[in-house]
């Protein structure tokens, strides 16, 4: 407040260029306390760990013969791993499904919800939204046991209908275990984000649209899915990034299932396995480094097909 | 007012360096953060981690009995997510407790990164008699002292009597049988006979051993250069074994040492468990063996692949070492030397077979040879089977690469019980895989 006052008062003076400068550093310097916390704090936990990760990577430490400088032989050694690159793909044909089968999911849900009202629509809407606010963590133990073949109810349910229960713990199924999941825990995310851009388009083009003889089907394919195309980019560009970085859900259930999913099973998981189960600190920053070029280039690629829909960024 | 705001953002940033300041700053790890209580508040602590299902009572006999020194305990995990935090610590240079639990098979890991301190210093002599010359080989390295010693893991042939004796079928003495014996109950319809787990390679590794495999040839006197032989024809062949077994569908791919596994021993979906001494103590923690399963397991020694000439073999047994972050190592070295030496500790730890004790005191106790072990409903397993696979026991040479021998050895197993390869195929794979590590890692592969 101090400062508008002062702003305005210094106008009379007759030395104003002496006067302006002495309060655009007071401004700046306003302004830069003002960015100051989240500047530290950013510098800090951020800029400093990638710096010094990025530091890391270009070394190499062996048990014989320590530590040298090696410049990009740690990239150079990633994209040719053999266990970097399946589970970047692994990861890649992750999104490919997961993506659209989450984004599928929430859509409809929130297209239901927006066009329906009643009392049941609030309850469905936190009930859907539920899975979103239960830890991943516990998540994953959940599925865990719920896919188990002692404790959980898939056996009793296939073998009331004579069949043998699939084991989505195994090599063949573990794909949809884990698709399974993601979309159980995001779906629900993702249907607030639709549902709250679909209540902010205005309700007088529903009318004209209804005065021009549209159905429920035609509005909603028509006017709310083109209108709120920024929102499902904004969580496409979420997903994306989310679904490459996999590491929660596949670590936790690593302990039921070791054999299933190894320590490489995806990017992220092999950049821990590298950096705090083999001290190999060096190799496990520039594995993440090289995720986060894929991440990047899938990202902009993404962004770049879809230029003329998005106005987030 | 500005004043006052710009109180308030010194007073955040300061805040926040101070949380830098208080998670850095604090050299090992924190003695204020024990699992059991400290009662002599003015001796010297030395700090701990270790997972024997009865550490608390361990660490709790050694503390009332010793005035120099006193322990604080943490369970930082079992296994590899302790070995993950101590491997952290070591490549971090500091919080590392000053005693740490170590497997036998994974001390050279860390002696080759310097994370072990040699205590044949700090008063070795004193207890040098208690333990075998074969347990000090374990845990030594030349003359170097990285440990003491403190359980052994002779493998055997658990099994559950009840199947056995409905299936009508005696104890397998060699693979073969053991074989014949998983046949002939799927044939009538029974349970699986066994279990591969993909995520217990160190057994995989001790059978193959059984079969006259010698993985690695390493002397650390010329610590740059390592033998490395995961495919030749014994390691093939029991990995062909096991694949066998699986793709036959005779014993089952579960992990172990999880729900799942537990809970299919107790229904009984297992014919036999292959494992080591502490076992049963690990079993019993996990609810196996009591109501209705009371006294339906016992206890038969290793099938062998020639009955002619047994070859026992031994899976995990850990020692405690001293860190080499510790900065008092002669205290953290006392407390090695102390804790479950004690005739107390060491009578709970066989009583519940939690450990197979490599003290001689309680080694050679006749209470211990004699035991009627209540989880094999009387049975004198330790007379009948364990001591006698202890004292065939004849060494390994580990590799100092441990961490990554297991967990590509985990992949292999996986993909062999998938079916998309064969034992020799995995074995093939593992050696190449390795190999190439150690070439990475600077080592001289012969």
């Amino acid at each position: 407040m101090t400062s508008i006052t002062e702003k305005r008062a210094p106008r009379t003076h007759h030395d104003k260029r002496k006067t302006r400068g002495t309060i655009q550093r007071r401004e700046h310097l306003t302004g830069w306390l003002f960015v100051g916390p989240f500047g530290v704090v950013f510098l800090a936990f951020l800029i400093a760990p990638l710096g010094y990760a990025l530091y890391l990577s270009l070394f190499q430490k062996k048990l014989i013969g320590g530590t040298s400088f090696v410049l990009f032989d740690n990239y150079v050694k990633a994209f040719t791993d053999p266990s970097f690159l399946s589970g970047a793909w692994f990861v890649i044909r992750f999104a490919l499904v997961a993506i659209p089968v989450q984004i599928g999911v929430a859509l409809a849900m929130a297209l239901i919800l927006d066009a329906v009202t009643s009392l049941f629509t609030r309850f469905s809407r936190l009930m859907i939204f539920l899975p979103y606010a239960i830890p991943t963590v516990i998540g994953a133990v959940m599925w865990g046991f719920l896919y188990s073949k002692s404790f959980g109810p898939l056996t009793d349910v296939f073998g009331f209908f004579g069949a043998t229960a699939p084991d989505f713990l195994s090599n063949n199924l573990i794909f949809y275990g884990l698709l399974n999941i993601v979309t159980w825990q995001w779906a629900g995310y993702y249907m607030i984000i639709l549902y709250a851009a679909l209540q902010g388009i205005d309700p007088t083009l529903y009318e004209a649209a209804r005065m021009d003889g549209a159905g429920r089907w035609q509005v909603a394919r028509r006017i709310k899915i083109p209108l709120i195309a920024p929102a499902l980019i904004l969580i496409l560009v979420f997903s994306l990034i989310g679904t490459l970085q996999f590491f929660n859900e596949p670590q936790i259930l690593r302990y039921l299932a070791a054999g299933t999913i190894g320590s490489d099973f995806t990017p992220n998981m092999y950049a821990y396995q590298q950096a705090f189960g083999l001290a190999n600190f060096n190799y496990g920053s520039a594995i993440s480094f090289a995720l986060g070029g894929v991440v990047f280039i899938c990202v902009y690629a993404f962004l770049f097909f879809t230029r003329k829909r998005r106005s987030f960024l | 007012m500005k004043t006052t705001r710009t109180l308030a953002t010194v007073a955040m940033l300061a805040a926040a360096t101070g949380l830098v300041a208080c998670s850095s700053d604090d050299g090992g790890s924190d003695a204020s953060n024990c699992t059991n209580t400290i009662t002599k508040q003015d001796l010297p602590v030395v700090t701990m981690w270790a997972w024997y299902p009865n550490m608390q009572l361990v660490v709790d006999n050694f503390n009332k009995a010793n005035d120099e020194v006193q322990v604080c305990w943490t369970n930082v995990g079992q296994g590899g997510d302790h070995y993950d935090k101590f491997q952290t610590a070591i490549s971090a240079g500091t919080g590392a407790p000053d005693v740490v639990m170590v497997e036998m098979d994974r001390i050279p890991t860390f002696q080759i990164q310097n994370a072990l301190v040699d205590i044949s210093g700090y008063g070795l002599d004193a207890v040098r008699a208690n333990y075998g010359d074969g347990a000090w080989k374990d845990v030594s390295v030349g003359d170097a002292v990285y440990g003491v010693p403190v359980d052994g893991g002779p493998l055997a042939m658990i099994y559950r009597k009840d199947i056995f004796d409905k299936y009508d079928i005696t104890p397998p003495t060699t693979w073969a049988e053991y074989e014949q014996a998983a046949q002939k109950v799927k044939d009538a319809g029974g349970p699986l006979f066994g279990d591969l787990g993909a995520n217990v390679p160190a057994l995989m590794m001790a059978l193959q051993i059984q079969k006259g495999a010698a993985p690695f040839t390493y002397d650390p006197a010329q610590p740059e250069s390592i033998g490395v032989r995961l495919n030749d024809q014994a390691s093939k062949d029991v990995l062909d074994y096991w694949g066998g077994l699986v793709r036959k569908g005779l014993v089952g791919t579960q992990d172990q040492f999880t729900p799942e596994y537990i809970s299919g021993v107790i229904n009984g979906n297992y014919a036999t468990y292959i494992s080591a001494a502490w076992a049963p103590g690990y079993l019993t923690g996990a609810g196996v063996g009591q109501g209705e399963d009371t006294g339906t397991f016992a206890v038969a020694p290793l099938p062998q692949w020639d009955a002619n000439n047994p070859v026992q073999v031994n899976w995990g047994g850990s020692a405690f070492s001293v860190s080499s972050q510790s900065k008092q190592p002669e205290l953290a070295a006392k407390a090695a030397y102390g804790l479950y030496a004690d005739q107390e500790s060491l009578t709970d730890g066989w009583t519940n077979q939690i450990i197979f004790p490599l003290n001689l005191t309680a080694l050679n106790d006749p209470e211990f040879i004699d035991l009627e072990v209540e989880f094999f409903d009387g049975q004198q397993a330790n007379k009948e089977v364990y001591v006698p696979a202890a004292n065939a026991y004849q060494g390994v040479v580990y590799s100092p690469f441990g961490q990554y021998y297991f967990d590509a050895m985990t992949k292999q197993i996986s993909e062999m019980s998938a079916g998309s390869i064969t034992g020799a195929q995995a074995a093939d794979r593992l050696q190449d895989d390795v190999t190439k590590h150690a070439t990475e890692q600077g080592f001289t592969v012969q």
